[in-house]
């Protein structure tokens, strides 16, 4: 399987505290990755760096199958590139419809100009359709997204994530605030996704890690502390003593 | 489900139907057209209105759909009606001074009237020579490009910089602030090019045109006002009611979220900025000759506060919020500041309302900030029945499901 993300070697430090220490990931064209670890083990400043948020003080990130380096790019071009990410608290344009906040994320030309003289084709819109039907929300295209329920605002933003076509998802707690019923959804998004691209899941609760059935990267203190299966890393005893054993 | 522009956007309708209804109107009532109800300067006073709902329209872009709260608009308003302003001066000085000079045996050489021009202007400065940008002053079409570049450069540069530092929020509004203060300082200076405090006046007067009265010149420009206006808001509200409006409304709401999602915030914004100083610097063009007077004074950053205040009365987010709120606030404005209003004698004080309408003012931009974020406009919403839905309590919170208060418990 071919590398679609690799970081390798990569610091960065706030005030002295040192939030990434000589990180090393990486993550395949199709492959599902789950992240754990306690809290400040930089589990969203990994994600801040990849997507450009945070510039890291050392260290390379090499993304696709041209081995372009992610640091030399702002945001935006990171995720036209094929980066796309999911926040912890659901972010939708609120104040705009469903229908509205997926053909936003819809791959396309992201220039003022061409987005100025857009016109919605059939093609599109049988896409956003589409897309409504698999995160299940084909009934709310017209409804403004603010008046979502908490979980349906989760499918929303993870639909806006498939409209952009990434190659690499990162997600960050998708499963928090959600029923069981909601999480199995979720669960089947996520998986199903997967199979075509990488999916990184930051996520606390094991239960939902071990649904996703997938390798897991155990974090502690900004570097990898052990990496495998999940029943491999919670046999290890450095993961029971810094994260399972609190 | 794909619907005309128009249809899906029925305010052009209503709004570019009331504007002509107002047009024909005012034209009927006019001096110079029809049966002289209304006076040429009452003509003026409504046309001036015209262009500043066309510069709070303007305004509404850059804030109420963009987020971006430009508190030196009329700074770009100001320049256009300098660039138009020295048109005006030049040629009606032009006409002066060839006619005085028409009798004079020798006739007079081109640098010869250009001097005598220079010591008619200028002569109020102590000057009679031509600074550099008075180079286009005697060409129509120049100048009337100028109108539009000018602020549009300005807004391009300030822009620019300003964004690409991801300057945000109230530091952006005092930058603006800094931007239209220093502009009106510069142009205070007497070597600015520009008369100094006196500015440019006289401007009502329509080069080539000397024997049209005022009472027709000031419907003329009531008319292109008004054409301008419509124009303003047609364009605004096909550039906000596509994808293109998605995206900055987005900026508005969440600009990280809309960088993450690949979009270029930084370009958006740029373009939204340059467009709305280039419609400013228009609106700044059609009310000065009507004002008759531009000054540095007009840039001051009161000025650009005002507009803030008009468009939030209005109602921001929407046009005819902006224009509605223009048109009342300036109009309202206009009657109380004129001394048309009586006072009240408390027996121990006098409320003089020329004096305390500033606190009307101020107080009615609170009350609307904090009872009516909608404004003005926001009265359609009832009518429409554009409701949000009322969800019944508070969020849970991530814990307990995606359920609301009172629908959890139903």
């Amino acid at each position: 399987m071919n590398t679609i993300l690799e970081v390798s070697g990569v610091s960065v430090s706030f005030d002295g505290f040192k939030a990434i220490n000589n990180l090393t990931f990486t993550i395949g064209s199709a492959e599902m990755r789950a992240i754990i670890g306690p809290n400040g083990a930089g589990k969203t400043t990994f994600m801040d760096i990849v997507t450009g948020k945070t510039k890291p003080d050392e260290g390379h990130v090499v993304f696709g199958e041209k081995a372009i380096s992610l640091l030399r790019l702002n945001e935006a071009q990171i995720a036209q590139a094929g980066v796309g990410r999911k926040f912890q608290r659901p972010t939708v344009f609120e104040d705009q419809s469903v229908f509205d906040n997926l053909l936003l994320a819809l791959r396309k030309k992201r220039g003022p100009l061409a987005v100025l003289f857009y016109l919605q084709s059939r093609e599109d819109r049988a896409k956003v359709e589409q897309l409504a039907m698999e995160i299940g929300l084909k009934d709310q295209l017209e409804r403004k997204s603010g008046e979502l329920s908490h979980g349906q605002k989760q499918w929303l933003e993870i639909g806006m994530l498939l409209a952009q076509d990434p190659k690499v998802l990162l997600v960050d707690e998708p499963a928090a605030g959600m029923t069981p019923e909601e999480r199995e959804h979720t669960t089947g998004l996520l998986v199903e996704a997967a199979k075509t691209r990488a999916v990184v899941v930051v996520e606390h609760d094991m239960e939902f890690v071990r649904r996703l059935n997938c390798k897991v990267t155990v974090l502690h203190e900004g570097s990898v502390l052990a990496e495998g299966s999940l029943d491999h890393v919670t046999k290890n005893q450095e993961v029971i003593d810094v994260y399972l054993g609190r | 489900m794909p619907r005309s522009f128009i249809f899906r956007n029925p305010s052009i309708l209503v709004f570019i139907g009331c504007l002509a209804v107002f047009t024909v109107v005012v034209t009927v009532l006019s001096e110079g057209f029809g049966i002289g109800f209304l006076s040429t300067s009452f003509i003026k006073t409504l046309g001036k209105t015209l262009a500043l709902c066309l510069v709070a329209i303007s305004m509404d872009l850059v804030w109420g759909y963009c987020g971006i709260l430009s508190l030196g608009h009329f700074a770009f308003f100001g320049l256009g009606g300098y660039m138009i302003g020295m048109w005006l001066m030049y040629e009606r000085t032009r006409d002066i001074v060839v006619t005085s000079m028409a009798s004079a045996e020798i006739p007079p050489t081109q640098q010869e009237v250009k001097d005598a021009i220079g010591n008619q202007i200028f002569g109020v400065v102590g000057s009679s020579d031509f600074p550099a940008i008075w180079t286009l002053a005697g060409s129509l079409p120049a100048q009337l490009a100028l109108v539009v570049l000018v602020p549009g450069l300005l807004a391009l540069v300030f822009g620019w910089l300003a964004f690409r530092s991801r300057v945000t929020g109230v530091y952006l509004s005092i930058l603006t602030q800094a931007m239209t203060l220093a502009l009106s300082l510069y142009l205070f200076q007497n070597d600015s090019g520009l008369r100094g405090n006196n500015g440019l006046s006289g401007l009502q007067n329509l080069p080539g045109a000397n024997n049209v009265p005022q009472a027709i010149i000031s419907v003329w420009f009531l008319w292109g006002s008004a054409l301008a206006l419509g124009l303003g808001y047609v364009l605004f509200t096909w550039v906000v009611s596509g994808k293109f409006g998605s995206v900055i409304r987005g900026i508005r709401d969440d600009e990280a979220r809309v960088r993450f999602l690949g979009y270029p915030v930084e370009a958006y914004k740029l373009f939204i900025f340059v467009l709305s100083a280039v419609v400013a610097g228009i609106a700044g063009a059609l009310y000065y000759p009507q004002a008759g007077i531009i000054n540095p004074a007009e840039m001051a950053p009161i000025a650009s506060i005002y507009l803030a205040v008009w468009v939030a009365i209005g109602g921001r987010g929407r046009f005819y919020g902006a224009v509605i709120g223009a048109a009342f606030v300036s109009l309202v404005s206009t009657w109380f500041t004129s001394g048309q209003v009586p006072s009240i004698h408390l027996g121990f004080y006098t409320v003089d309302w020329v004096d305390w309408w500033q606190v009307v003012l101020g107080l009615s931009f609170v009350l609307v900030t904090l009872y009516a974020p909608r404004g003005i406009g926001g009265l359609f919403d009832l009518i429409s029945g554009r409701i949000a839905p009322n969800r019944h309590g508070a969020d849970l919170g991530p814990g307990a499901g995606s359920l609301q208060e009172k629908e959890a418990i139903e």
